[in-house]
């Protein structure tokens, strides 16, 4: 039961500011995962609520003190580290009793809570064994239990299954989740992989450049995206962004790409809901893969475009499609389209779309 | 997972291991001189061709522990027959031992005094460089130092220079403070020697330790100096064991200085153990004796941490 809560927090390294005026509120219990490129500053941030670093301006506030002038020691966080950080000199038993060990408990003590720990996460048979001696998904194991050992009031995860490979990294993924549940402490958890805070948290966190791009669940980022880098950021296939005019055209909305001689045609709607002006002067487009749908004939609604490239993927085909001076890649059926080269018919679900200002990138925040 | 070696690949590998023998074979030649010799009868130490083949004995070690003189007549019987087995060998070739005039005690040579200065001198040296040199590593490792590679540089400058170039200052210096002939002031200089020595080498060690282990250490509701202690040191043992080593052996074979500074009291083996050259005419087995003792503790350390040295050899190209 830990609320987080970060104010206004600012963080240079020389002249480089890695953290740009932050705010951030966190609740109890709540899982909240910190997605961004690298060097986008969710590091930082991650470390500084932990106090493994200093910020030079703002304010840090666990459970509603204000904690940054506080050594890490006294801010009662775990934290598990991408490298796991397990030390080699000590046996797997030592290394989750480390912490307990820094608060003067009584062995039996200290033996009850480490066995607990190793008990949820089944890490019991490892014990007496030594760090080296273990795999890489039992070292996260071990990892994270030196951080629930002393039942912290929070726990932060920076990048904790980055370092094993896919599969053993989707089981993690999978136990991790399992152990929230069940444990539901509040988690900060660091990742670079949109799959795995999509498939986490509660909410996610997207920063790039220091900046914090948007706040919101799973669905929220992926369904309505602040702006074109969390549009492009989330998502796989990346969704598609295309410059295009909006005009209106026989009592219906045509958005045309840079270059295309003919529009999409969008609900009459569409116009009237963007801001003055910008429909003449450009928009950006934003549709993901499966937001437009591909035929093989000429229908209603639908333009012809030329297939250049296709990425056979098992489940489902990724298709190039050329239209006017942009490519848009579209998710069909495997095998749908035969060869590169063919010309097919193509139409962009108006309910899918996106639409962004070119300039400052934000959304529009039209949804049709 | 399985070698799969050719011919060639295996005469190869036989012709280094002979290489190896070889240059170990050249390497080993003067220390077995040295000890073989301490063990010689007098008159075959300086034989030409040297001897190979001999009954070892170990008067060379009763004499050098003794202060001994030259026998003018040979001794009476009774005297003989009576003397423990250890004057016999004394007596057999041809000397004395100097006994004090009146309670007739026997007494002992300068050697085991200067062995003690070496060993206290040597370890106490080690200890305060290795120490000192451990925190200051550990501070350039992990905190931002103004003008850190300045002092760095600085702290290896003091070993640019041969330290022979300073001896005449040093012992002007060392006069007007008093410390000529004192185990402090060499126990203070080995440890300016080795100290710049010591600092490059643990922080090359402390470099290679993740931080993340002190911060877990940190996090999990450590001091600094707590985490320092629990984690670094331990981490940094294999580091610490071959940075002592190698002060140790510095501060043990000192000899320059050692010889300038000091004269009695605080005289370390190595300037004394020639000194004995020329006291009559050259005993070689007694000098060889002196110096093959000389030579084991420091091969005992070095023995005693060779699982470290080797780790340290190889660190960092091991590490996952």
């Amino acid at each position: 039961m830990t609320q987080i809560e970060l104010r206004g927090v600012e963080k240079f390294f020389g002249e480089v500011q890695v953290i740009r005026n932050l705010d951030l509120f966190i609740d109890h219990n709540e899982f909240i995962v910190m997605l961004g490129p690298s060097g986008c500053g969710k590091t930082t941030t991650l470390r500084a609520i932990a106090g493994l670093e200093t910020i030079d301006r703002g304010d840090i506030l666990i459970d509603g003190k204000v904690v940054q002038h506080l050594k890490a020691a006294d801010r009662d966080i775990a934290f598990v580290f991408q490298s796991f950080s397990l030390y080699p000199h000590m046996t797997v038993y030592e290394n989750i009793a480390f912490p307990l060990r820094a608060t003067r408990q009584s062995k039996a003590q200290v033996d009850l809570a480490v066995r607990q720990v190793a008990e949820i996460l089944q890490i019991t048979p490892l014990l007496s064994r030594r760090p080296s001696a273990l795999s890489g998904g039992d070292m996260q194991r071990v990892a994270i239990g030196r951080a629930l050992v002393r039942s912290p009031k929070a726990l932060l995860m920076d990048e904790p299954i980055g370092a094993l490979d896919a599969k053993l990294r989707e089981e993690m993924r999978a136990e991790i989740k399992r152990l929230h549940m069940k444990q539901g402490s509040t988690t900060i958890y660091v990742t670079h992989d949109q799959v795995e805070a999509m498939s986490l948290a509660d909410r996610v966190v997207i920063m790039h450049e220091g900046v914090l791009q948007q706040v919101g669940t799973p669905e929220e980022v992926y369904s309505r995206p602040a702006n074109l880098f969390v549009a492009q950021f989330v998502g796989s296939p990346v969704m598609n962004i295309a410059e295009a005019h909006v005009a209106e055209e026989h009592g219906e909305a045509r958005v045309r790409m840079a270059g295309a001689e003919q529009g999409f045609s969008f609900p009459r709607d569409l116009l009237g809901r963007l801001p003055a002006g910008s429909a003449g002067n450009g928009i950006a487009l934003g549709i993901r893969p499966e937001g437009i749908a591909v035929e093989r004939e000429p229908r209603e609604g639908f333009l012809p475009v030329e297939a250049r490239i296709i990425e056979p993927l098992g489940s489902h085909d990724i298709v190039d499609l050329q239209v006017g001076s942009q490519m848009l890649r579209a998710r069909t059926k495997s095998g749908f389209v035969p060869r590169p080269g063919e010309r097919v018919w193509a139409r962009i679900d108006p309910v899918q779309a996106h639409f962004f200002d070119t300039q400052s990138g934000r959304s529009l925040g039209v949804r049709l | 997972m399985a070698a799969v070696r050719t011919s060639t690949e295996r005469a190869l590998n036989r012709l280094a291991i002979v290489c190896v023998l070889i240059v170990t074979l050249i390497f080993l030649a003067p220390i077995y001189w040295i000890a073989s010799t301490a063990f010689k009868p007098r008159e075959l130490a300086t034989s030409v061709p040297p001897t190979v083949l001999f009954e070892p004995e170990i008067t060379p070690f009763v004499k050098l522990f003794v202060r001994r003189s030259q026998l003018r007549e040979p001794v009476a019987p009774e005297v003989y027959d009576e003397a423990p087995w250890w004057e016999k060998l004394v007596y057999d070739d041809g000397e004395r031992l100097v006994r004090s005039g009146r309670t007739g005690e026997v007494q002992l040579s300068g050697y085991p005094d200067r062995f003690l200065n070496s060993l206290i001198v040597a370890t106490i040296s080690t200890i305060l460089a290795v120490g000192m040199g451990t925190f200051t590593a550990y501070g350039f490792s992990r905190f931002k130092v103004k003008g850190e590679s300045d002092l760095l540089f600085f702290i290896l400058s003091t070993r640019m220079l041969p330290p022979i170039v300073v001896a005449i200052p040093m012992f002007l210096m060392y006069r007007a403070v008093g410390l000529n002939d004192t185990h402090a002031g060499l126990i203070i200089l080995y440890t300016a020697f080795n100290l710049s020595f010591s600092v490059w080498l643990m922080k090359g060690f402390i470099d290679e330790i993740p931080r993340e282990y002190e911060e877990a250490a940190l996090v999990d509701g450590y001091t600094r100096m707590q985490a320092f202690f629990k984690i670094v040191l331990p981490e940094a043992a294999t580091g610490i064991a071959a940075t002592a080593v190698f002060c140790f052996i510095t501060a043990w074979n000192e000899y320059a200085f050692a010889l300038i500074l000091t004269n009695r009291e605080a005289q370390t083996a190595p300037p004394f153990i020639p000194s004995q050259v020329g006291s009559g005419l050259p005993d070689w087995t007694v000098i060889a004796a002196g110096t093959f003792l000389f030579l084991l503790p420091v091969a005992i350390f070095t023995f005693l941490l060779r699982n470290h040295l080797l780790r340290g050899m190889s660190f960092g190209a091991i590490r996952k």
